[in-house]
């Protein structure tokens, strides 16, 4: 698996053959075969992708591709990997694959739902191997308009209000980076030509007051997709009112192409503005962990539950970047990934209990642990990992994130960093709550004693994600080995900033 | 009188030998049949359409009166090509119409003026041009004979350009009586930004704002738009609004190079409101011709944030968004037109639960849609892209921050018709819309034209390797 191009062509493939399907068995069967060969080849991306650093390879991005696509404005089909890209692509194929299992009885237009889905899944893949900002902001804007259908044709509650209000942000997140990427094009000047390739970017002495005035831009709009306080008001609806499997790509995929976006383009290419920033970061990172968590605890709806846990998580997230070192940058990531499959698993737990119990309201939830044993344990593992019992992968990443902000020995970083660390206390509490009244406790409803526990394709999906929670929250030297190096180079970038000031 | 005579004008030629032989059809009287007419007259538009690629070739006439190059062949090839879908997607309209060799009779003649405004290489024929180019075409705006609408447009569109045909004319007087000449090889040495010059900028500018609908000039567009017939809409949302930009192309920049900071100002204000308004207004319009109507005026000006980088760049970007823009707009207005032909229904609400009985046309009008609103991966969002690259290169980052979030206050409103389409519940949605051949060719051109242009860079290349 060297070629990273059909890492894109493949999914774009099964996208158009679902179109050529007759019947919802060919439409599910195409997607899911599609999907799972698909992980399939983003695990062997991961194997070649160790095997060639194996050989002591060490420029920065592996398997590179390039081809001139707009050359008269420099712009270029130009893709690559390094170790967090490949880590965000595994982690996309494996909440793709799980969506479209636990997709499994969508019966209103079919073909429509699985075409979408793939799309948005197209958008992501393209994202996370992009190295030309081009080509990265085209697969960003791809990833957002499936979303608006998908919510407001097969969602839920208030869902045309919610599709609006999610498209809407996030296009204006895009917007902002839009100009951001403009300000960085004509800013960049190499032997008179201008540039959209990220290394090269990287590479430049761009001047402080211009970085001052895109890293705003940047990191703002890429913050919108990931839940930036004051920017996450999107998240909450959005998840509330989608879909299972839309739910579950937003909060696994959408929300990391933002934590992504920002660790990638707008701390990596603008250094110095990010240190000169960091501190807004930082508040605005705690406010939303805190927040969050606080919010999560008035929520009585299940989805709502993890929609604000979310905010709070993508804290994380941005706390990392905020931090400035490297153990915390890695912390970031590995949150991202932590979180993606965390949450991908508690939206699909949430998504098949509603579709037997036709309620997500805790208080009318009860006793499900003795009806559908296997779906309660599922909602429970994810409820433990969301609060970062020691084992799962939210542990891990949290505890990093938290490792590397201690490393700042000033006031400020350390208060932000207790705030946050005391604010996992409030996710235990509504965690505990909500499986404690939903899943423990008497039976509530005569209706519950003849529900049917999961079915394969939701056994399927679930035990997928369970292993790879675990795999991390029990050794996550891989992925530590696997993203430490690429950090080091971000870090070394904001590093010689910190020398130029 | 030599062969590059012929060569040279062959567009405006081969334009005025359709139109002689739609006349000698109408004075014999011999085709009773409105559809052998209407394919006939297909035909011989595809035929122009294909000579136009033909031997091209760069040259004068008529002592700098007129000129060709191979960039403004592309231009008339563009305006042929759009008038030919239009003329495929009019047949629903047409066919039961009594005057159909008078239509075509007017709609070429404006397409002729249109052709020799553009190879203008004199305020004279520019102006020729324009007049040949706007009163027949407020007689199609009133081709809905029996409608009083239809009426009440026609008059509001031939008082609205002749007022702006006025402005521009006295601006031309100005340069003249400044520079004493009006010749455009001549002018951009005589202009050197003088006071009157000046005047006769705004003039003209304001003349060019009238006819491209740009705010605050664009108070005829909705109500012109909503009266005439849907195929003269799309002509007038489309190739009239391409055959202006090509013009103002050829004459803000090269012309008044010597007063860029004047007429990059007043660009600016006129971008921002135009954009501003046009979407402000098309959020709140119900017929759906309106709302296109709105929506093209924002569009304009993004077109106009292009132009107003005075750069190649800038040109070519607004050559190749016009193009996409004639994929995208034709493909809803085509929609559009074979609705309101078999069902009289024009308003947004109408279209509440398209989906159900059309799912082809929902999304043939949901992609045209998104590629106008600039969502990958239609060519729309390259359109947007390069666009905005260009408004982007003088570094005036207010106005391509003002850009960049109309851009989104435009989804809202095309996401809106899009969720009415595929969303909305109706007691009684549009029932199953079958079109014509030629209209179902139509749209297969306009989708390919929406997915390949975009993936494709050879056009915008092609474009670039003409400036």
């Amino acid at each position: 698996m060297t070629n990273l191009s059909i890492l894109v062509i493949f999914p774009l493939l099964t996208t158009l053959a679902v179109l050529f399907c007759r019947n919802t068995t060919q439409i599910k069967w195409t997607a899911l075969i599609g999907s799972l060969i698909q992980l399939v080849l983003a695990s062997m991306l991961m194997c070649s992708y160790y095997a060639e650093r194996g050989t002591g390879n060490t420029s920065q991005m592996l398997f590179e591709q390039r081809y001139s696509w707009y050359s008269a404005l420099n712009i270029e089909y130009y893709i690559g990997v390094d170790g967090i890209s490949v880590i965000m692509i595994m982690l996309t194929a494996f909440v793709v694959a799980c969506g479209i299992l636990i997709s499994w009885k969508v019966e209103t237009l079919t073909k429509e739902f699985f075409f979408l889905l793939l799309l948005l899944s197209v958008g992501a893949y393209g994202f996370f191997i992009s190295l030309d900002l081009f080509t990265m902001f085209f697969f960003l804007e791809l990833a957002v308009i499936p979303k608006f259908l998908l919510i407001a044709i097969w969602g839920s509650g208030k869902k045309e209000y919610s599709a609006m209000k999610l498209a809407l942000m996030l296009m204006g997140g895009s917007a902002l980076v839009l100009v951001g990427l403009l300000a960085t094009y004509f800013n960049t000047n190499i032997n008179g030509a201008h540039t959209w390739d990220l290394l090269k970017i990287a590479h430049l002495q761009i001047p402080l007051e211009t970085q001052l005035f895109i890293f705003p831009f940047l990191f703002v709009g890429f913050g919108v997709f990931t839940a930036l306080f004051p920017f996450h008001t999107w998240v909450p609806d959005g998840h509330s009112s989608a879909p299972t499997a839309a739910s579950m790509f937003l909060a696994g995929i959408s929300m990391k192409l933002g934590g992504y976006g920002c660790l990638r383009v707008a701390t990596y290419l603008m250094p110095e503005a990010a240190q000169h920033y960091s501190w807004i970061i930082v508040l605005l990172a705690t406010i939303a962990i805190i927040y969050g968590a606080f919010a999560t605890l008035m929520q009585k709806d299940l989805k709502y539950i993890n929609a604000y846990s979310s905010v709070s998580h993508c804290g994380f997230i941005l706390l990392g970047i905020g931090m400035m070192t490297k153990t915390a940058l890695i912390g970031a990531v590995m949150q991202m990934v932590s979180h993606g499959i965390m949450t991908a698993l508690f939206f699909g737990a949430i998504g098949m209990i509603y579709e037997r119990t036709h309620t997500r309201q805790i208080k009318e939830l009860g006793g499900l642990l003795k009806t559908i044993p296997f779906l309660s344990s599922v909602f429970i593992i994810a409820g433990l990992c969301s609060l970062g019992l020691p084992g799962f992968s939210g542990f891990v990443s949290e505890m990093v994130v938290f490792m590397g902000a201690w490393q700042r020995p000033d006031a400020f970083h350390r208060i932000a960093t207790i705030l946050a660390a005391a604010s996992i206390v409030v996710t235990a509490v509504y965690i505990l709550r909500a499986a404690g009244s939903a899943i423990m406790g008497p039976i509530k409803n005569e209706h519950f004693n003849h529900l049917k526990d999961a079915t394969w394709n939701e056994k399927l999906a679930s035990v997928l994600l369970i292993v790879a929670i675990l795999s991390i929250g029990l050794a996550p030297f891989w992925l530590i080995n696997l993203i430490s190096p690429d950090t080091q180079i971000i870090m070394e970038n904001i590093a010689r900033g910190a020398i130029g000031n | 009188m030599n062969t590059d005579f012929f060569i040279l004008m062959k567009p405006e030629l081969s334009i005025t030998f359709i139109i002689f032989i739609l006349l000698t059809l109408k004075v014999w009287d011999g085709i009773k049949e409105n559809s052998t007419l209407i394919h006939l007259t297909n035909f011989l538009l595809f035929i122009n359409f294909i000579i136009g690629f033909i031997g091209n070739s760069t040259g004068w006439l008529f002592n700098g009166m007129y000129h060709s190059t191979n960039l403004i062949s592309l231009e008339k090839n563009i305006l042929n090509f759009g008038t030919l879908i239009i003329s495929l997607q009019a047949y629903e309209w047409i066919k039961n119409h009594k005057h159909v060799i008078e239509f075509y009779i007017l709609l070429l003649t404006t397409l002729l003026g249109m052709q020799f405004m553009i190879s203008s290489g004199n305020f004279l024929m520019f102006y020729l041009g324009l007049e040949i180019a706007s009163i027949p075409l407020a007689a199609i705006v009133n081709f809905d004979l029996e409608k009083i609408k239809s009426s009440e447009a026609a008059v509001k569109m031939i008082l609205s350009s002749a007022f702006a045909s006025c402005i521009m004319l006295f601006g031309i007087s100005m340069i003249y009586g400044t520079t004493g000449t009006l010749d455009f090889a001549e002018l951009p040495k005589l202009i050197t930004g003088g006071s009157l010059q000046i005047m006769s900028l705004i003039f003209i500018f304001s003349g060019f704002a009238f006819k491209l609908s740009a705010v605050p000039f664009h108070l005829w567009t909705a109500d012109v738009y909503e009266g005439a017939p849907v195929p003269v809409t799309a002509y007038l949302s489309v190739i009239s609004k391409a055959a202006m930009v090509f013009v103002f192309i050829s004459i803000l920049n090269p012309l008044f190079v010597n007063a860029q900071n004047v007429w990059y100002n007043m660009l600016s204000l006129t971008i921002v409101l135009t954009i501003t308004v046009g979407n402000l207004f098309a959020i709140r319009q119900n017929n759906i011709k309106r709302f296109l109507a709105f929506s093209s005026i924002s569009q304009v000006g993004f077109i106009l944030l292009g132009i107003s980088s005075g750069t190649n760049m800038g040109v070519t970007a607004s050559i190749y968004f016009l193009i996409v823009y004639i994929f995208s707009n034709l493909g809803a207005f085509g929609v559009i037109s074979l609705v309101s032909a078999q069902t009289k229904k024009e308003n947004i609400s109408d279209y509440k639960a398209f989906y159900k009985n059309n799912k082809t046309l929902s999304w043939i009008i949901t992609i045209s849609l998104f590629s106008l609103a600039g969502i990958p991966p239609t060519a729309g969002f390259f359109g947007k892209m390069f666009l905005v690259t260009a408004g982007a290169s003088k570094g005036n980052y207010i106005l391509v921050v003002i850009a960049a979030l109309n851009m989104v206050v435009s989804l809202y409103y095309y996401l809106r018709v899009v969720k009415a389409i595929f969303v909305d519940e109706n007691n009684e949605p549009i029932a199953k819309v079958e079109g014509s051949i030629f209209s179902k060719a139509a749209f297969v051109i306009c989708m390919v034209g929406i997915v390949l242009t975009g993936f494709a860079s050879v056009l915008y290349d092609y474009i670039n390797s003409l400036m």
